[in-house]
Parts: C-alpha cells; structure tokens; sequence
C-alpha cells in the first residue's frame, strides 16, 4: 500500500467502522465460541480481511455484517478443526461430552447481539480478574481500542498493557468463566463489578492520578459511552442509570475544572456558566429515572444526587449544603469507605462550620488506608485554614503536595501552601 | 468529540404529511441503533418554516420576518447531537441512516469558552 489519499481515506473509515463494530463482532463471536481471546482473534482476522479488501473495493454498504460473515467463516473453520480434535480425542477414549458451540450457530447470527455484548460486559469485568485487568479488558473488547491508546490513557508502558490483556484473557479461559447474562442473586455482585470498573476509567479521566494533565476527557468520554449502552442494555437497573447521571453530572463541569493553563479549578470557584448544560440535564433526567426505578437510591445514585445539588445552584453560596450532608450520611450507612466519610466531612464543614468538619476528618486522621490519599490532609488543610490555623494549614497542604502524583495538583497545593505562609 | 448533525431534507422539510409509517418505522430502528452504541446525546424534530421566524440584525435594528421561509434546500428539518470518537465515526454512522434524499450536515460542536 502506497499510502495515497484514497488508501488513507479508507484506513479512516475503517478505522471508524472498526470503533463501531468491534464490541458487537467481538460480542457475538464470543457467544459462538465461548472465549474472549479466541472471539477477538476472530474478529481482528475480519478487520485485516477489510484493510486488504476495502481500500480497493470500497467500503462495502453494509460494513457491519461484511465483517460479521468474514469473522463467521474462521469462526466456522475453528469450530470444525476443534470437533474434529474432540473426535480424534473421542475415538482415543477421551470424554468429549462437552456441548460443540457449533450447534446454535446459524440461529445465532441473526439475532439481537444486545445480549451478547451484556454478556461480554459481565465476562471482561468478571470479579475473578484484578480491577486492573479488567480495566483494560474492557476498553479492549467493548472500547475498541488499541493496547497504544489504552496505555496512552493509563500512562502505562504498552508491553505493560498487553501483557495484562493476555493474561486477563488466559485467566478467563483457566477459571472457565462461561460467557452468559449472570440471573439471580449472581446477578447483582456481577453487575457492581461492571458499574465499578466503568467508573473506575471514568475517574481516571475526571482526576488523572498521575501525570502532567488534570483531566484525560477521552477516558471520561469512552466510560459515559460504555455507561450510556448499558443503560440501553439494562434500562432496569436503577444503579446504572446513577452511574450513568453521575458521570454525566461530573462531566458537564469537565472544561470548567481547567484553568487557562491547565491548573486546576476547584468546584466552588468554578465558573458555572462553563457548565455544559446538555451534560446537567441528561444526569438530572438520568437521577429522576434512577430514583423512580429503585424507590430508594442506591450508591451511584446517591452520589449523582450529591453531583445534583451542586449543579442545581446557580452559584456555589446557593448550594444546599444540609442536603448534601445528608445525602452522605445515607451513603456513608449504605457503602461506608473512608474517602466517603472525608467527603462528608467536607460537606459538614460547608453546612455547620469548619470545626464541626475537622471533627469528621480528625477522627479520620490514624485510617491505615488514607495513610498515603493526598486529599486527606488537602481537606484537612483548607478546613484549618478558614478556622485561622494558616501555620497548622500550611503544613497540610505541604504534605498532601508531597502525596499527590498528579503535577497539576501538586502546584495547585503547594501554591495554597505558600498563601498560607503568607498570611 | 461532539457533533451536530443537521438534517436538510430539502423540500421535504416543509412537508406536512407525516412520513410513511414504513419509513418511520426504518427511522426509528436506525435511531434506536445509535442509542444502543451510546452515541445520542440530543435530538430533535423541527416544525416546518411556515411556523418559524428570523431575527435580522442590523446595527442597533432588529427585523422579524415570518416563515415560510425560500432557499429549500438548507432548510433544517432536524438535529441530532452525537457523542462521537472522530469526525470519520460520525460520517460513518451517517452513512447508515435510512435517507434516499437531502444533504445532512456535521459539524464539530468546539467547546464554548467561558462567557
């Protein structure tokens, strides 16, 4: 291929009917074949098959199902190969009682593939991988994306990344994870396990743990996708619905959390009219359907309403503070955490004062698990500095930039640090 | 990336008979595939021209005129606000709307800076 301007044009659109395709052709042979890693060297074979072919051919019509038929001939190969193998293991005495994929095969193609990815969803974030692992399964699988753009995301080196995808997918296979929608009691731990791992690349973006940018808004952007084709996949699930609203919520200040050269801006100073007001609108609509669903609020739910009150206030004086309070003292019964418990204390501070938030974080002080969170003595920090304790603040603010990895962070913290020594 | 998607159906924007049910039936498929990929984030159907008004500015005047309005063909008889990875995915999901007529229009919706 010469790279010319035809050839690159279809490397653009394949590159786009790939990202539209592949969690679908990936879903479906999976199904079929009943592993992820064969599934998606199935539907990778479909996609080299389309970069040899379409850049003279065209993009076909119906790409979709091009690459779908392509896919189901090496499917159809592989399968037969491995009957023959179950067989020739047959006619050696070996039991081959297992049930041949091959069997729903051609009902199978033509049917709604919504189960197929939910079942893919339930299998890439299965609980039997590390949270790790998982991450990066599913933007692989469900994201399309490459192992570059995945370890570009993460800032992980790209062997790093590829090896965790292999050996996610060698793990899957050697714990017999079956392909299926989880019923049942199964269902909801398995469910928590999706919504956990979505927000987890959510957050990723939200607040880069490490790195030179404050926000990834990519990351942010493939976890609402993901988020927003399973609320259409699991329109019954309440917590879906509040991962989603809480996404949507955070996200909607997503440009207004950046300063103009990339420093962080704090909620309360940002500058609401730099809200996007689609964003607050999906996530109250996202709330509404969540709460209605449920009768009470689940923890993604709960925190979308916290997200709610802030975006409901015109301005930060506005803002609701006994609510939110509340609200996580609901969430502090339902799902009690640390980070939680230190949020809420930001929130008692703002609704009773400082002190009675320093109480809240004090007791906080000796968690074994908050030892080495940056936002600890960050929130510690600016609660001693409104009760006027700037030398005991400073100090906070000074470890917590000692803490934190994220460079933008770490100047924003010390430069409170510095005001502090200064009044 | 954001994108808006506006539908110039030509002189069919102005029509005030409702599509076939056929075609509506089409369309809501297609629609429904895009909701399933997470790709909508907005929508929305326009009443004809007949209904609408413009607002001519010109220095301090302002001029109201009434629909119906003439140039046809960029008439918007609808939008869509997609959430989209690439301006290429957004063409390549337009490509597969159930349409046999009319010029649809993508353009990158650039983040509004603080007003």
């Amino acid at each position: 291929m010469t790279g010319g301007a035809p050839a690159s044009e279809a490397h653009r659109a394949i590159e786009a009917v790939w990202r539209i395709e592949a969690a679908r052709l990936i879903a479906r042979l999976a199904r079929l074949v009943g592993d992820i890693g064969t599934a998606e060297e199935l539907a990778q074979d479909a996609l080299v098959a389309a970069l040899e072919q379409w850049p003279a051919s065209g993009v076909p019509e119906r790409p979709g199902p091009w690459l779908m038929a392509t896919a189901r001939h090496r499917a159809t190969d592989l399968i037969r190969r491995r009957r023959t193998l179950e067989r020739k293991y047959e006619e050696l005495g070996r039991d081959a009682d297992r049930d041949p994929a091959g069997q729903e095969f051609d009902s199978a193609v033509e049917e709604d593939v919504g189960d197929d990815l939910l079942g893919l969803m339930f299998m890439a974030c299965h609980p039997v991988l590390s949270t790790d692992a998982r991450v990066a399964l599913t933007l692989r699988v469900l994201g399309g994306l490459t192992t570059e753009e995945i370890a570009r995301g993460f800032l992980t080196p790209v062997p790093s990344i590829a090896q965790r995808i292999v050996r996610a997918k060698r793990t899957l296979t050697e714990a017999h994870v079956r392909f299926e929608v989880p019923v049942g009691s199964d269902r909801a731990a398995r469910l928590a396990s999706v919504l956990e791992v979505i927000y987890l690349i959510f957050n990723e973006g939200y607040s880069a743990t490490a790195g030179e940018d404050w926000v990834r808004p990519e990351l942010c952007e493939e976890a609402m996708r993901l988020g927003r084709i399973l609320v259409a996949l699991a329109p019954d699930e309440s917590e879906v619905h509040g991962l989603v609203a809480l996404m949507e919520l955070h996200a909607s200040r997503l440009h207004a959390r950046v300063g103009p050269s990339g420093e962080p801006v704090l909620l309360l100073e940002q500058d609401r009219s730099r809200w996007d007001r689609l964003l607050v609108g999906r996530g109250l609509a996202g709330l509404e359907r969540a709460t209605r669903l449920s009768g009470g609020m689940g923890p993604y739910a709960l925190q979308a309403a916290i997200a709610a009150c802030h975006a409901r206030a015109a301005t930060a004086n506005e803002t609701d503070w006994p609510r939110i309070v509340a609200l996580y003292d609901a969430l502090a019964q339902l799902a009690p955490s640390p980070v939680i418990e230190l949020n809420r204390a930001v929130a008692v501070g703002m609704a009773f004062g400082p002190s009675a938030g320093l109480d809240v974080v004090d007791a906080l002080v000796d968690e074994p698990s908050l030892k080495a969170y940056h936002l600890l003595p960050a929130v510690r920090g600016d609660l001693l500095r409104k009760l006027g304790r700037f030398d005991e603040a400073g100090d906070e603010f000074t470890r917590a930039a000692l803490l934190t990895e994220n460079a933008r962070e770490r100047e924003l913290l010390q430069r409170r640090a510095a005001e502090c020594a200064r009044t | 990336m954001r994108v808006l998607i506006l539908a110039k159906e030509g002189e069919r924007s102005e029509a005030a008979t409702p599509p076939t049910p056929a075609a509506m039936a089409e369309y809501q498929r297609f629609n429904e595939e895009l909701v399933k990929a997470g790709v909508v984030v907005g929508a929305g159907r326009l009443s004809p021209s007949s209904q609408g008004k413009r607002v001519q500015f010109d220095g301090k005047k302002r001029r109201v005129i009434d629909g119906p309005f003439a140039e046809s063909k960029e008439l918007v008889a609808g939008y869509w606000l997609w959430q989209v990875r690439s301006m290429d995915e957004a063409l390549e999901w337009l490509k597969r709307a159930p349409y046999d007529g009319g010029t649809f229009e993508v353009r990158e919706v650039s983040m509004h800076e603080g007003v």
